[in-house]
């Protein structure tokens, strides 16, 4: 009995940790909102088939329980012997059938509408390298790369973490909204995935792999995700930004850049070493419980 | 045979020379003690495993890097899962088959009673190598048990001894699922039909077939791996010609089936469970056996929902997709045939019914997670998330182990000759399913609002259902030091269990004194 009372323990102390939790507070229960049309069919969809599945496990267990309620020894409940029923069974084997079909359509016209990359209007090459990642227009061959900007005090608990905690990079990928983009995806050491919930799209990028996806943005804002495939020690450590500007300022903002990569090589070689290295791990950080 | 009282040492007929001490359980050949040896063995790699999951859940309790450093976390996720995989989950169950098989169908013992011993002494070894990796100069194994290249092939001398010790898992695994497929097919007592084998028998019959098909297949991969490291091979290198998604199409070859591997035979011993707490035989016998059958044929044909985002071609993803969605119903009839065995039963709930039930409960939600996973544009977003973390402890803590602790209430009394504390045995019960639903059922809001698995530290938006997950693990951890407690207090001694034990058990197990003796159904018995 005492040990229950220990296990009770923490969960006392964690109640009052997290009531004392900042106003941030982040109890969200479903996928974020969409900012393609491709993520708002895959939240219509999710939706679909898990309220498909609440209301089967409602139906399943509210027998069960009505049953573990009703027929119990303790109720001078006596045991029926029966173990067959053909027509139930025959039955219970068809609707589930008939269920999955209904899941199956949708599921298949969303799949073809995402495996179509033709026609778009810009392709951006994306390359993971452990542990961060680099972006090209493939149209006008302007390149970067882009890490992880959070300072390693955050991360070590020696500095108060900031809003955008490791989803914050030093050059944030600009796209236009309201145009398929077409990202092409590869690796050049391990495999990495490239992903941003919001957009609803994620892919590996592979080693000797040449992988498409495509997404049109449909709301101005900057877009946040995350590395998807463990790649190493600094896994976590290599985030997304994806900036979505008005077609026109992105035109402006990627002219100025490819002139001036095109004019002073000194543009890449000086975004490159803003944060030379950024193994966020190498220093010893094994001890500052709490921090 | 009529000696319902005396312990194993006065009843060794004919085995004169039996050792004592050490020497008893290094040189038996005894299915009982083996095993014994298996669960033990399997109970201890679950705390090993515990511990390291409190490791990682302590370093996730909020942002910043506090606990372990990134490397030493990675190779706390591989190890936590390869030793709970391969330690626990499959030995345990293979202890299960032990003592259960030759006594649910009326055997002698083991057909082939050496193998035995060497399957389970090979196990010692394995681990002590899969765990000393973490003494070398670069760490355990830090690419995630599914060991992808090509970071895997990254890495020390780690890895090399995480692939060696699996190669020692594999023979372990095959030498033990020979076993059990030759004691099935040829030791059954006279009358023991195959359709009238217990269930638990079934799902083991079939899960051996599973392990016979694909142990050598992961021990393909990663000889293959090895070869990649250190012999110029370039089987998974692009840059050689090789093919870095070729191995995670091998892996998963083996890794579906693998899944199937740990839950079948929990599906076997709820089955056992519940129509005896029910006292109604088990609903749809046959149907359960096709639906077993069935699951594990589909589960080498799904092997790639896995990988949906590699990139495959559209007809592939569409194929996977159906395949996957396919299992479902299988699946779907054995929980209604569960659902239906208690119905209108007269049901009682001591602790292994409490397990059983909440198993059939946990289990689905599980399963229906495993549904929408199996839908690829929505996998997108799911795929390794911890959505997916979620949905495979559902399976396999509330499945898979959670079944075994009900399995283990449910013969410790038959194994034991006595009965364990039911009070302390329902509070563990309850402590383990509150807690674990702390643990886990967070977890899938974490991955929708899209925290990636496999990460040390996190942005804040996740940091309440991390706690939350945090503080469940923890207790969920405590609790098993009282079910370690309450099963050695069960060996130790307690009240004098019966032969029949449960009042609605039926089978031939129950037929035997409390505890068996070390020999039993020496001459076969009689199947009505
Ligand atoms: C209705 C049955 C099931 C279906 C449809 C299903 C489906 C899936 C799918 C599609 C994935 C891949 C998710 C992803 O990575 O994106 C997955 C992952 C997984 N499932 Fe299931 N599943 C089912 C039952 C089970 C069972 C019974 C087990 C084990 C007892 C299991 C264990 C796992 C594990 C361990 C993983 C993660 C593997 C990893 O990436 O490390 N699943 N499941
Ligand atoms: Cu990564
Ligand atoms: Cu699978």
């Amino acid at each position: 009995m005492s040990r229950t009372a220990s296990a009770l323990t923490p969960a006392l102390a964690a109640a009052l940790v997290l009531a004392s939790a900042p106003a941030r507070a982040a109890w969200d229960l479903n996928l974020p909102p969409p900012v393609t049309p491709l993520a708002a069919q895959i939240l219509d969809l999710h939706n679909l088939i898990l309220w498909i599945c609440v209301v089967i496990f409602i139906g399943v267990f509210g027998v069960m329980f009505y049953s573990t309620y009703a027929h119990r020894k303790s109720r001078g409940y006596r045991a029926a012997q029966f173990s067959h029923n053909t027509r139930l069974e025959i039955l219970w084997s068809v609707i589930p059938a008939v269920i999955l079909v209904v899941m199956a359509v949708p599921s298949t016209v969303t799949l073809i509408e995402m495996e179509d990359t033709t026609r778009s209007d810009l392709s951006v090459k994306i390359t993971g390298y452990q542990w961060f990642w680099e972006y090209e227009y493939m149209d006008s061959g302007y390149s970067f790369y882009s890490r992880l900007s959070t300072p390693r005090e955050q991360i070590e608990n020696r500095a108060a973490k900031g809003e955008h905690y490791l989803l914050e990079v030093d050059n944030e990928l600009v796209l236009p909204v309201g145009k398929k983009v077409r990202f092409v995806l590869t690796a050049n050491d391990v495999i990495h995935a490239w992903w941003v919930p919001k957009l609803g799209i994620k892919k590996d990028a592979i080693p000797g792999y040449v992988s498409e996806m495509w997404a049109v943005i449909e709301k101005e804002g900057v877009y946040r995700g995350q590395c998807a495939e463990l790649c190493g020690k600094d896994h976590g450590f290599m985030p997304i930004v994806v900036r979505a500007v008005s077609a026109a300022e992105f035109e402006a903002w990627l002219g100025e850049r490819a002139a001036s990569a095109a004019g002073a090589a000194e543009t890449v070689t000086e975004t490159v070493t803003i944060h030379p290295g950024a193994a966020v791990s190498d220093v010893d950080s094994t001890v500052t419980v709490g921090g | 045979m009529a000696s319902i009282d005396t312990t194993v040492s006065h009843d060794n007929h004919g085995d004169h020379a039996q050792p004592y001490g050490i020497m008893r359980w290094l040189t038996t050949t005894n299915h009982k003690d083996i095993g014994t040896m298996y669960l033990v063995f399997a109970l201890l790699m679950l705390l090993v495993g515990g511990l390291m999951a409190l490791l990682i859940r302590a370093e996730l309790f909020e942002p910043g890097l506090q606990v372990l450093d990134p490397a030493r976390f990675n190779q706390m996720t591989t190890l936590h899962a390869l030793v709970m995989i391969f330690g626990a989950v499959m030995p345990g169950f293979v202890g299960f088959a032990n003592w259960q098989v030759p006594l649910m169908i009326g055997a002698p013992d083991m057909a082939l009673p050496r193998l035995n011993n060497f399957s389970f002494w090979i196990l010692p070894f394995a681990f002590t190598l899969l765990l000393g990796s973490l003494l070398t100069a670069d760490g355990g194994p830090a690419s995630g048990w599914t060991l992808y290249a090509p970071l895997s092939v990254q890495g020390g001398m780690g890895v090399d001894m995480t692939i060696f010790a699996i190669h020692m898992m594999g023979v372990s695994s095959i030498l033990g699922a020979i076993n059990i497929i030759v004691t099935i097919f040829n030791l059954r007592a006279p009358g023991m039909t195959l359709m009238k084998m217990p269930l638990f028998v079934w799902t083991w019959l079939i899960t051996a077939f599973l392990l016979i098909a694909v142990m050598p297949v992961l021990a393909g991969a990663v000889t293959m791996l090895l070869t990649d490291r250190h012999f110029g091979t370039a089987f998974f290198d692009p840059g050689g010609g090789g093919d870095p998604v070729m191995f995670q199409h091998i892996f998963w070859f083996f890794g579906h089936p693998e899944v199937y591997i740990m839950i079948l035979p929990a599906f076997g011993i709820i089955s056992q469970i519940i129509p005896t707490f029910a006292r109604k035989p088990l609903f749809g016998y046959d149907s359960m056996v096709f639906a077993t059958a069935a699951i594990a044929f589909l589960s080498f044909a799904v092997w790639a929902h896995h990988m949906f985002t590699v990139g495959m071609p559209l007809a592939g993803e569409l194929y996977f997709m159906y395949a996957t969605m396919l299992i479902a119903v299988p699946t779907g009839v054995k929980i209604f045939n569960w659902v239906a065995t208690m119905w209108r039963g007269a049901m009682t709930f001591e602790t292994p019914m409490l397990f059983a039930v909440s198993v059939v409960f946990l289990f689905t939600i599980g399963g229906l997670s495993g549904l929408m996973l199996a839908i690829v544009p929505a996998d997108f977003q799911y795929h390794d998330t911890y959505f997916v973390v979620a949905h495979f402890h559902y399976v396999l803590f509330s499945g898979a182990v959670m079944a075994m602790m009900g399995g283990a209430y449910y013969w410790l009394p038959k194994w034991t000759g006595h009965r364990y504390n039911e009070t302390l045995g329902k509070w563990h019960f309850w402590l383990t399913a509150v807690f674990f639903n702390i643990t886990f059922f967070p977890q899938h809001f974490l991955g929708l609002a899209g925290m990636p698995r496999r990460i040390p530290d996190y942005a804040l938006q996740f940091t309440e259902f991390n706690m939350v997950s945090t503080i469940g693990a923890f207790g969920l951890g405590i609790a098993q030091l009282l079910f370690v407690y309450i099963v050695v207090r069960c060996i130790i001694g307690g009240e004098r269990a019966d032969a029949r034990v449960w009042e609605g058990a039926e089978g031939l197990e129950w037929t035997l004194p409390s505890p068996p003796p070390a020999h039993t159904f020496t001459t076969p018995p009689k199947i009505a």
